[in-house]
């Protein structure tokens, strides 16, 4: 039975999640609520979603043994290939799923956050894809720091609507694109980006990105002989790639998994986003999990260099796996991310997204034996940070 | 009785005024309120400013973050409440986002609240099902009515349910939108007020979202008990001092 670490009927894991909502989207979350499961059991769902997973966004994804990694480190490590998806990461998977429950539903319009700017362009990809209209919520200081994926959204004929409230990130768009949806109830979806927000959000999400574990079984079964490995390893923003890369493992208790946190500047910083050391119980988005916040119960901005990292909360599934020591959580600053950044590359002709990049840092961090099976979610490819490894390592220079 | 319920039994429409506790000014509070009830109106709710109000449009999420820049924090608004009764007695409501609230300790929160002279809350993030198993004890114990939200889209069913668990009013919310967000009302929404009559609930309601000046009050007020102005309020503030809340007030009574 996988019940110990999943949710419950009221939306609930352990003590974390729910639906903390204002009354006027009660009927949304609730039509989702009442009907998710059931659209993803339909046979044509199913298929559908199934065909294009594998046409459209190339699954899939390799498991590839990285040979050279392997002996520097003295243990067994696969990279998962999420960089290798449609628009160079994981996201897609979920957007996917999505988009076929709100067409399902009878949804036309669609509306979407973005923090870095990754799942916005997901969303505006699979729009494109079923000819809908496509709305991304951005604050207005990321849509002036990630330029290029406001370019991809827009060419991909979504509308990017800054969100100017607060702090003008994330946390703030994603408050826009709520209002949105509380201002139009009955033709619009909304297609959240994370293992976040009011149930059935959470569940939904990490049931799309399961798919990265469940190839991940069968790919281990035909490379090692064996379905379970010893340790997954993923980065842990909101948490949906990590959420994919554990879900099948949820209660395989012999696998080990590790949630890697952005430190940024260092944990005792004040710049940083490691939510499981800095956050308590509280509300955000409409879940109760671990946030970062003042005494006062105000949310704060957190920091991390990579923009998919910097969420003061992290999802209802996460703040479970935390409280019961289910998962480690391994906070990893700014410095030792770029180094792994740097060091996949050159090692393993694989350049990784930067938030990805946190995840390979824990092979400094933790000695594993030369028998161990070391997963790594490479949940993203690192050409959108391409300036911000020119700018920190100055490869520019002539 | 609680002072909302005795309120609601008076023979007439209740205009209510929100703000938001620290805006402008983080001593304003006070003085607001009573300016406010010198001025004739029946009801207030104070704002406990929250960093991300979902439920509230540009206008409201604006003055909360300067509320909180001002320095405005849930010990300090009970502690320039603590002698409000003193001089003011119309009911007052505290309505704020659960997660301060649970940061404080809902009961210690209640504790305050019956301390002080609040009559009641609204928290629009706290759902039903959790007041119902968590917290309706609590409230009931320090004489607190919780205020539940409806909108054009609460099914009859989910209704009734929220009447029966009310007892004080039911705040309607005028139509699909966070406040600020209005102009004037249409007949979409007067069906929907009267419609909403119609259902004949033990709880009366009180209209917000939307209402501005005379006119949208009117019209609120035409099936409703009452109704409630935040943002238009807010901006008033913007632009007006606290000596001329008369002029606001008089514009719409």
């Amino acid at each position: 039975m996988k019940t110990k670490y999943n949710v419950d009927e009221n939306g609930f894991y352990g003590q974390f999640g729910g639906a903390f909502i204002p009354e006027m989207l009660y009927p949304n979350v609730e039509e989702l609520k009442e009907n998710y499961l059931k659209i993803m059991a339909e046979p044509s769902f199913q298929e559908e979603f199934n065909d294009l997973l594998q046409q459209f966004v190339g699954r899939p994804t390799p498991l590839y043994f990285a040979k050279r990694l392997s002996e520097k480190y003295n243990t067994k490590i696969y990279l998962k290939r999420e960089d290798l998806c449609h628009t160079g990461a994981h996201k897609i998977n979920n957007t996917i799923g999505q988009i076929l429950v709100a067409k399902r539903l009878g949804k036309t319009r669609i509306i979407a956050e973005t923090g870095a700017g990754q799942h916005g362009v997901a969303t505006a990809t699979v729009c494109a894809l079923m000819g809908l209209e496509c709305i991304v919520y951005m604050g207005e200081v990321d849509i002036k720091r990630q330029a290029p994926n406001v370019a991809r959204m827009k060419m991909l004929g979504a509308e990017v609507r800054a969100a100017t409230s607060g702090s003008k990130t994330l946390k703030d768009a994603t408050n826009e694109a709520i209002r949105d949806w509380i201002n139009n109830p009955i033709d619009t979806f909304y297609i959240i980006g994370s293992v976040v927000g009011p149930h059935p959000y959470p569940d939904m999400v990490a049931r799309f990105q399961s798919v990265i574990s469940k190839e991940i079984k069968s790919q281990l079964l035909t490379q090692e002989g064996k379905e379970n490995p010893d340790y997954v390893i993923a980065c842990v923003g909101g948490g949906s790639n990590a959420a994919g890369a554990f879900y099948e493992f949820l209660d395989e208790e012999s696998v080990k998994l590790i949630a890697v946190e952005a430190a940024g500047h260092g944990v005792d910083s004040g710049e940083s986003a490691a939510t499981s050391v800095l956050g308590k119980i509280g509300i955000i988005h409409g879940s109760k999990t671990l946030l970062m916040q003042t005494e006062d119960g105000q949310i704060t901005e957190p920091y991390s260099i990579s923009a998919g990292l910097d969420y003061p909360g992290v999802g209802p599934l996460h703040a479970h796996l935390h409280d019961t020591k289910r998962a480690e959580f391994i906070a990893i600053t700014d410095a030792e991310a770029m180094q792994s950044g740097l060091e996949v590359s050159k090692t393993e002709g694989i350049i990784p997204a930067i938030e990805t990049a946190h995840a390979f840092s824990v092979l400094d961090k933790k000695q594993f034996h030369p028998n161990d099976i070391v997963v790594i979610n490479l949940s993203g490819r690192g050409d959108k940070d391409l300036n911000t490894y020119i700018d920190y390592f100055n490869l520019s220079d002539k | 009785m609680n002072r909302i319920n005795q309120k609601l039994q008076e023979d007439k429409k209740l205009l209510s005024i929100y703000f938001t506790a620290g805006f402008p000014k983080i001593n304003d509070t006070v003085s607001i309120i009573q300016e406010l009830e010198k001025n004739g109106v029946d009801m207030i709710e104070i704002g406990l400013p929250f960093s991300d109000p979902l439920a509230d449009g540009p206008t409201i999420q604006e003055s909360s973050t300067i509320a909180i820049e001002n320095g405005m924090t849930t010990s300090l608004l009970f502690e320039q409440l603590k002698d409000i009764r003193e001089s003011v007695q119309i009911p007052l409501i505290i309505m704020g986002y659960f997660n301060p609230m649970m940061q404080f300790g809902m009961e210690k929160f209640c504790q305050k609240c019956a301390e002080v002279g609040i009559d009641g809350l609204i928290i629009p993030d706290l759902p039903l099902f959790v007041y119902e198993t968590e917290y309706k004890a609590i409230f009931e114990k320090y004489n607190l009515k919780n205020i539940f939200l409806i909108s054009p889209q609460t099914s009859v069913e989910r209704i009734q349910q929220i009447d029966a668990i009310s007892d004080s009013f039911i705040y309607m919310v005028s139509s699909a939108a966070v406040t600020g967000s209005q102009s004037g009302f249409g007949s979409e929404q007067m069906d929907y007020f009267k419609r909403i009559a119609d259902l004949n609930l033990k709880n009366p309601q009180i209209v917000g979202f939307g209402i501005k000046d005379e006119e949208t009050f009117q019209q609120a007020t035409q099936y409703q008990k009452g109704a409630i102005i935040g943002s238009a309020f807010i901006n008033f503030l913007k632009e007006n001092s606290i000596s001329e809340i008369f002029k606001f007030v008089n514009k719409i009574k």
